[in-house]
C-alpha cells in the first residue's frame, strides 16, 4: 500500500484508452463501475477533443455484484457493437472489475461478433498507464497484423528497385505530449530524406491500417514507452528493423537522420547540411553566455528526460545536476545516462521524493512535468514542462513539436524563457538595492507575486539545507550572504556550507564565504 | 440494457403536482463517483484530511477532477492498494495503519481523518469502520478518525458528501437539556453564503443556528429532539435519516436556489419559529429585490429558451425549477441520478406540468433524445460538454454548480449568469 498525493501515471486501462481514442473504427468496452467514466474528460477537457472517446463502460453497481455482472458486460459489448459498428473491439477490465474476475475476453468472444475482438489483460494493481498503452498497442498489432505475417524463417523479400523506401511511424497516441505536432515534423523530415511514410499508428489509424503495418520496410519508433514492444514483435514477425534514436534535440535529430538513412539506404548529407535550425546559432550567440553552467534538474518520462539531459548538456551548455524518471521500465537506460553526467538517477513515482530532491539540489532551472512545475513554483525556481502527465496547457493552439529541427527551436524558446537572461541578469545585480528590485520582488515572469510566495521562495530552500548541514553562520557572514543576488544566493549558501564541511569548519565567517567563492569560481 | 424505450411515452411526465412519473433508465452512466466530493469537502472542513483507500484509478480521478493540481500540499491522498495487499487481508490492515501513522506524523495539524472507501476496497470487503475504530484508539484525543464510502458502486458524485456528513452525525454532541429549539443547516455551503444566511436568520430571530459540516472539526454542532434542520442541498438522504435517528426534525422546503427558492426555504424556518409575516417580509424583501434585479440581467438571454439536463449532481430538479419559474426557460428533460421523492416534494410541485423527468442513465439513449430535441442549452458533465459543443449544442458544464457559490439571494444573479454565459459567448463569437 502506497501513500500517494499525486500520481504521475493513470492506471493501465487509461493507457488502453489513449490507444483506442487515437484510432478510428476501433471501440473499447471496459468492464468498470460508475465513476470510471471520469477518464473521458481527460480527452474532452485536457486534449479538447471534439468527440467522446470510443469507450463503453459496463457501469456495474453494488447491487449487481451478487447477480450477473457478466451478463451486464455482454450486453454492453453487444449494444456498443450495434451502435458504433467498429471494425475491431478491445475488451478489458478496470481495477474493480479485475477483482470480480468476469473474464471480459471470454464473454465477448462468446458473442461471436463478426469483427476481431481483442482481449486486454492489464493488471491494475501492478502496472500503470504507459505500460497499459504499450501492451494494448502490442496486442492490437499482434492480433490484426499477425495473420499477414510470413511463415517463420521465410526471408523478407527485397524492396523493388523503382520504389521509394517506406516506414511506419509508431507510438503517437491520444493525450500524448505534443504527439500531434511531432508526427507532422517527423513525417516532413522523412519525406525530405526520400522515405515514404506508409502508416502512422496508433494516431489516426484504422484497424485495417494496423493489419498492413508489415508492408513497410522499417519502423520509426517515436515513443519507446508506447511502441517498443510492438516494434520488437514486428521485427521478429516481419523482419522490419526499427529506429533506436528519438529525434528530440539537434544532435539526436542528426543521429536519427543518419540512422534512418542507413536503414533506407539513402544519402543523409543534403538534409544534414541544411541550416534550418536556429538552436545552434542562438546557443552560440553572446547573450547565451549566461546559460553556461546553469544548474538544471530534469524529471519526466524516460524518453523526454533522456533527450532533455542531452540537449541541456551538449546544446545549451547547462549543467545537469539531477536526472530522473517515473518510468521504471526504462530505469536502466536512465541510470546509465545519469552516470555520464556524474549524477545519481532518481527513479521514483513518489512526488514527495522528487520535491525533496529539488529542494536539496537548488537548481536554477527545473525541466519536468506539470508536477515539477508546481514544485518549482513553490521553491521560486524557473521551470519548463518537457513531458507527460499532461495539462490543458500542453496542447497549445500553435504548432509546437518537440522533435526534429523545429522541435529544437521550440525547446530553445520554452526553456530559455523561465531563465533570467543575459543583460537582464546584470541589471538585476546592479540595481538590487533599488526599491523596486528588493529581494522580495520576483521577476514577473516567474509568476509569483504574493507576499506568501516571497516568503516561501526565500526561506524554504535555505531552511531545508541548513537542517542537513552541521555548520552555523556567523551573523555578519549571513549579512554578507544577503548581498549576493537572490537568484544565486541559494547556490552560494550551498557551496559555502559544502566548502566549510570539506574544510572541517563548524562556523562560517565572511572569510569562509569568500574562500568558498574563490574555491568554486563563480 | 435500458428498461424503457428511447422515446418517452406520454405518461412519464411531471404533472406539476408532485405526482410525476419518471423515465427510469439503466446503462452507461456518464457521472463521477462519490470520491469527487472530496474536492470541495476538504476546502470546507479546514482541519480534515481525506484518505481514500483504493486504486491508482481513485488517485487519478481526484487529481483530474481537482483541475489537475492545487498549489498547497492537498489535504487528501490515496492509499493505493497493490498486488501484495491483495494477497491477504490481515496485511492490508497493518499496511493501512502504517500509512495512516506516516500521514499523521507528516501532518500534525490534522484533527479529523476520513478513511474513504472505494470500489476496490468495497469489493474486497476491507472493513474501514473497524480500521477507523482501531486507529481512533491509537490517535485519540488528538485526531478523530471516521470512515465512509465514496465508491462508484454505491455512490454517485454528490452522494459522497452525503456519506461523509452522515458519518459525522454520530459524532455530534447531544443538544443541552431544555435548551429550546435550534436550527441546523445541513450541506456544504461556501463560507460567504453561510455568513449571509447567518445574518438573515439572525435578523429573523431564528436560532441558535449551526451548520453541518462545520468549518473546523471541534465546532461540530449539537443535535437532539429539539433540533430542526433545513437541507441546503438536495442530495443528503442518508444524512437526513441519521439526523432524524438522533431525534431531529426536517423542515420541508424547496432548496435555496433563486429568489423564490431562498424565500421559501427561509420561510420554512421562520414559520417553525413563529416569525410574524411583517417581520419576515421586512427582513427578506431587500434580498428578494436584489436577487430579482440581478437575475433580470440574464432574463433576456434565457427567457423562452429550452434546457436539457443530463444527470449529475441531483441539483437538476431545483435548478430546472429556478430556470423555469424565475427565467421562463422550458425544461425539456430533467435527468437526475436519483430522485428523492420526499426531499424533492416541494420542488416537484413547482415544476411546469409536462416536464420529462428521468432517473438513472443510459447515456447513449439520452444523447439520442438530446440530439433529437436540440435544446438551446444542455447541462451536462465534462465528458460530454465539448463533444456536444462540437455538434453545435450550447452546454453548461455542471460541475461548476458545485464549485461556485450559488445558494441564497445574493448568488441568484450569479447562478442565472452561469447559464446565460455559454449563450452570450456564442452570440459574441463571429469567427
Amino acid at each position: 500500500m502506497q501513500l500517494t498525493l499525486w500520481t504521475y501515471e493513470a492506471p493501465p486501462h487509461v493507457g488502453a484508452m489513449r490507444i483506442a481514442t487515437a484510432m478510428n473504427g476501433l471501440h473499447y468496452v471496459l468492464h468498470a463501475p460508475q465513476g470510471d467514466t471520469y477518464a473521458d474528460l481527460l480527452f474532452t477537457m485536457i486534449e479538447r477533443l471534439d468527440r467522446r472517446p470510443p469507450v463503453t463502460y459496463s457501469t456495474f453497481q453494488a447491487r449487481d455484484l451478487g447477480g450477473d455482472t457478466a451478463q451486464l458486460f455482454q450486453t454492453a459489448v453487444k449494444e456498443a457493437y450495434e451502435r458504433f459498428r467498429p471494425e475491431a473491439i478491445l475488451v478489458g477490465a478496470s481495477c474493480t472489475a479485475e477483482l470480480i474476475q468476469d473474464d471480459p475476453g471470454g464473454l465477448a468472444r462468446a458473442l461471436a461478433l463478426p469483427v476481431p475482438v481483442i482481449p486486454l489483460e492489464l493488471p491494475a494493481y501492478q502496472r500503470k498507464e504507459n505500460w497499459g498503452a504499450s501492451e494494448t498497442f502490442y496486442r492490437l498489432v499482434r492480433a490484426l497484423a499477425g495473420p499477414q505475417a510470413p511463415p517463420p524463417g521465410e526471408k523478407r523479400p527485397g524492396r523493388k528497385a523503382a520504389t521509394a523506401p517506406s516506414c511506419n511511424i509508431l507510438g503517437p497516441t491520444a493525450l500524448g505530449f505534443r504527439h500531434r505536432d511531432d508526427v507532422f515534423e517527423v513525417t516532413r523530415l522523412l519525406e525530405r530524406l526520400g522515405v515514404e511514410v506508409h502508416r502512422v499508428a496508433p494516431l489516426g489509424a484504422r484497424p485495417g491500417d494496423i493489419a498492413r503495418l508489415g508492408d513497410a520496410d522499417f519502423n520509426v519508433v517515436l515513443y519507446p514507452e508506447v511502441a517498443e514492444t510492438a516494434a520488437r514483435w514486428l521485427e521478429r514477425s516481419f523482419g522490419q528493423p526499427w529506429t533506436k534514436t528519438v529525434p528530440i534535440g539537434v544532435g539526436a535529430t542528426r543521429d536519427f537522420i543518419a540512422e534512418v538513412a542507413a536503414l533506407a539506404d539513402l544519402d543523409p548529407t543534403p538534409l544534414l547540411s541544411g541550416q534550418d535550425c536556429r538552436l545552434p546559432w542562438y546557443s552560440r550567440s553572446v547573450d547565451s553566455n549566461y546559460f553556461t553552467g546553469k544548474r538544471v534538474f530534469i524529471f519526466g518520462d524516460a524518453t523526454h528526460a533522456l533527450a532533455a539531459a542531452r540537449i541541456a548538456d551538449q546544446e545549451l551548455g547547462f549543467k545537469v545536476v539531477g536526472l530522473g524518471t517515473y518510468s521504471r521500465e526504462f530505469a536502466r537506460s536512465l541510470r546509465e545516462a545519469a552516470k555520464g553526467y556524474g549524477v545519481e538517477a532518481l527513479i521514483t513515482d513518489d512526488y514527495l521524493e522528487v520535491e525533496a530532491r529539488v529542494a536539496e539540489l537548488q537548481p536554477e532551472l527545473v525541466l519536468g512535468t506539470q508536477m515539477e512545475r508546481h514544485i518549482a513554483k513553490r521553491l521560486g525556481i524557473g521551470c519548463a514542462v518537457i513531458s507527460s502527465p499532461v495539462h490543458v496547457q500542453d496542447f497549445p493552439a500553435r504548432y509546437s513539436p518537440q522533435m526534429g529541427f523545429e522541435g529544437a527551436n521550440v525547446i530553445f524558446d520554452t526553456w530559455v524563457h523561465p531563465l533570467v537572461m543575459g543583460l537582464e541578469e546584470h541589471l538585476l545585480a546592479m540595481f538590487r538595492d533599488d526599491f523596486e528590485f528588493h529581494d522580495g520582488a520576483i521577476p514577473s515572469h516567474l509568476g509569483v507575486s504574493t507576499a506568501e510566495g516571497d516568503e516561501r521562495r526565500t526561506t524554504l530552500p535555505s531552511a531545508a539545507l541548513s537542517e542537513t548541514s552541521a555548520v552555523t553562520w556567523e551573523e555578519d557572514a549571513e549579512e554578507e550572504l544577503r548581498k549576493v543576488p537572490f537568484f544565486v544566493r541559494g547556490k552560494a549558501r550551498r557551496n559555502t556550507e559544502r566548502f566549510a564541511l570539506d574544510q572541517g569548519l563548524a562556523i562560517i565567517s565572511i572569510e569562509t564565504l569568500y574562500d568558498a567563492k574563490a574555491h568554486f569560481g563563480r | 440494457m435500458s428498461e424503457a424505450p428511447a422515446g418517452p411515452p406520454a405518461g412519464l411526465r411531471a404533472k406539476g403536482c408532485g405526482e410525476a412519473t419518471v423515465l427510469r433508465e439503466r446503462g452507461q452512466r456518464e457521472v463521477f463517483c462519490g470520491l469527487t466530493g472530496i474536492v470541495w469537502l476538504h476546502r470546507k472542513i479546514q482541519d480534515a484530511f481525506f484518505l481514500v483507500v483504493g486504486s491508482r484509478t481513485c488517485a487519478h480521478l481526484i487529481q483530474s477532477a481537482a483541475g489537475v493540481m492545487i498549489f498547497a500540499e492537498p489535504r487528501f491522498a490515496t492509499a493505493i492498494i497493490d498486488e501484495r495487499d491483495l494477497a491477504g487481508l490481515a496485511d492490508l490492515h497493518e499496511e493501512l495503519d502504517r500509512v495512516v501513522t506516516r500521514l499523521l506524523e507528516r501532518r500534525p495539524e490534522i484533527r479529523l481523518l476520513f478513511l474513504v472507501g472505494s470500489c476496490p476496497s468495497e469489493v474486497i470487503k476491507l472493513d474501514l469502520s473497524r480500521a477507523a475504530a482501531r486507529l481512533s484508539e491509537s490517535f485519540a484525543p488528538r485526531v478523530r478518525i471516521l470512515n465512509y464510502s465514496g465508491s462508484g458502486i454505491e455512490t454517485t458524485f454528490t452522494q459522497g458528501e452525503d456519506a461523509c456528513l452522515a458519518s459525522l452525525v454520530p459524532e455530534l454532541p447531544a443538544e443541552p437539556q431544555r435548551s429550546g429549539p435550534s436550527l441546523l443547516v445541513v450541506g456544504a455551503l461556501a463560507d460567504v453564503v453561510e455568513d449571509q444566511l447567518r445574518r438573515l436568520f439572525g435578523d429573523l430571530g431564528v436560532g441558535p443556528l449551526h451548520f453541518l459540516p462545520p468549518r473546523r472539526s471541534p465546532e461540530l454542532p449539537p443535535v437532539g429532539p429539539q433540533t430542526l434542520f433545513l437541507l441546503a442541498q438536495p442530495f443528503l438522504a442518508d444524512t437526513a435519516r441519521a439526523l432524524e435517528e438522533r431525534g431531529a426534525t426536517r423542515l420541508a422546503a424547496p432548496f435555496p436556489l433563486g429568489a423564490e427558492g431562498t424565500t421559501l426555504w427561509l420561510k420554512a424556518a421562520a414559520d417553525a419559529w413563529g416569525v410574524p409575516r411583517t417581520r419576515f417580509h421586512a427582513v427578506t424583501a431587500p434580498g428578494q429585490d436584489r436577487a430579482r434585479r440581478a437575475i433580470a440581467h440574464s432574463a433576456q438571454q434565457l427567457s423562452g429558451k429550452s434546457v436539457f439536463f443530463f444527470p449529475d449532481s441531483q441539483l437538476e430538479v431545483p435548478l430546472a425549477r429556478f430556470l423555469s419559474r424565475e427565467l421562463s426557460m422550458e425544461p425539456i428533460e430533467v435527468g437526475s441520478p436519483y430522485l428523492h421523492r420526499e426531499h424533492l416534494a416541494e420542488e416537484l410541485r413547482l415544476l411546469p406540468p409536462g416536464t420529462l423527468l428521468s432517473e438513472g442513465q443510459d447515456v447513449e439513449r439520452q444523447l439520442d433524445r438530446c440530439r433529437a430535441a436540440r435544446p438551446y442549452l444542455t447541462v451536462c458533465g465534462l465528458g460530454l460538454a465539448n463533444p456536444l459543443e462540437a455538434e453545435g449544442l450550447a452546454t453548461k458544464w455542471s460541475i461548476e454548480l458545485l464549485f461556485t457559490p450559488i445558494q441564497g439571494y445574493d448568488q441568484a444573479g450569479d447562478l442565472a449568469e452561469l447559464f446565460a454565459r455559454p449563450l452570450t459567448r456564442r452570440d459574441r463569437l463571429v469567427a
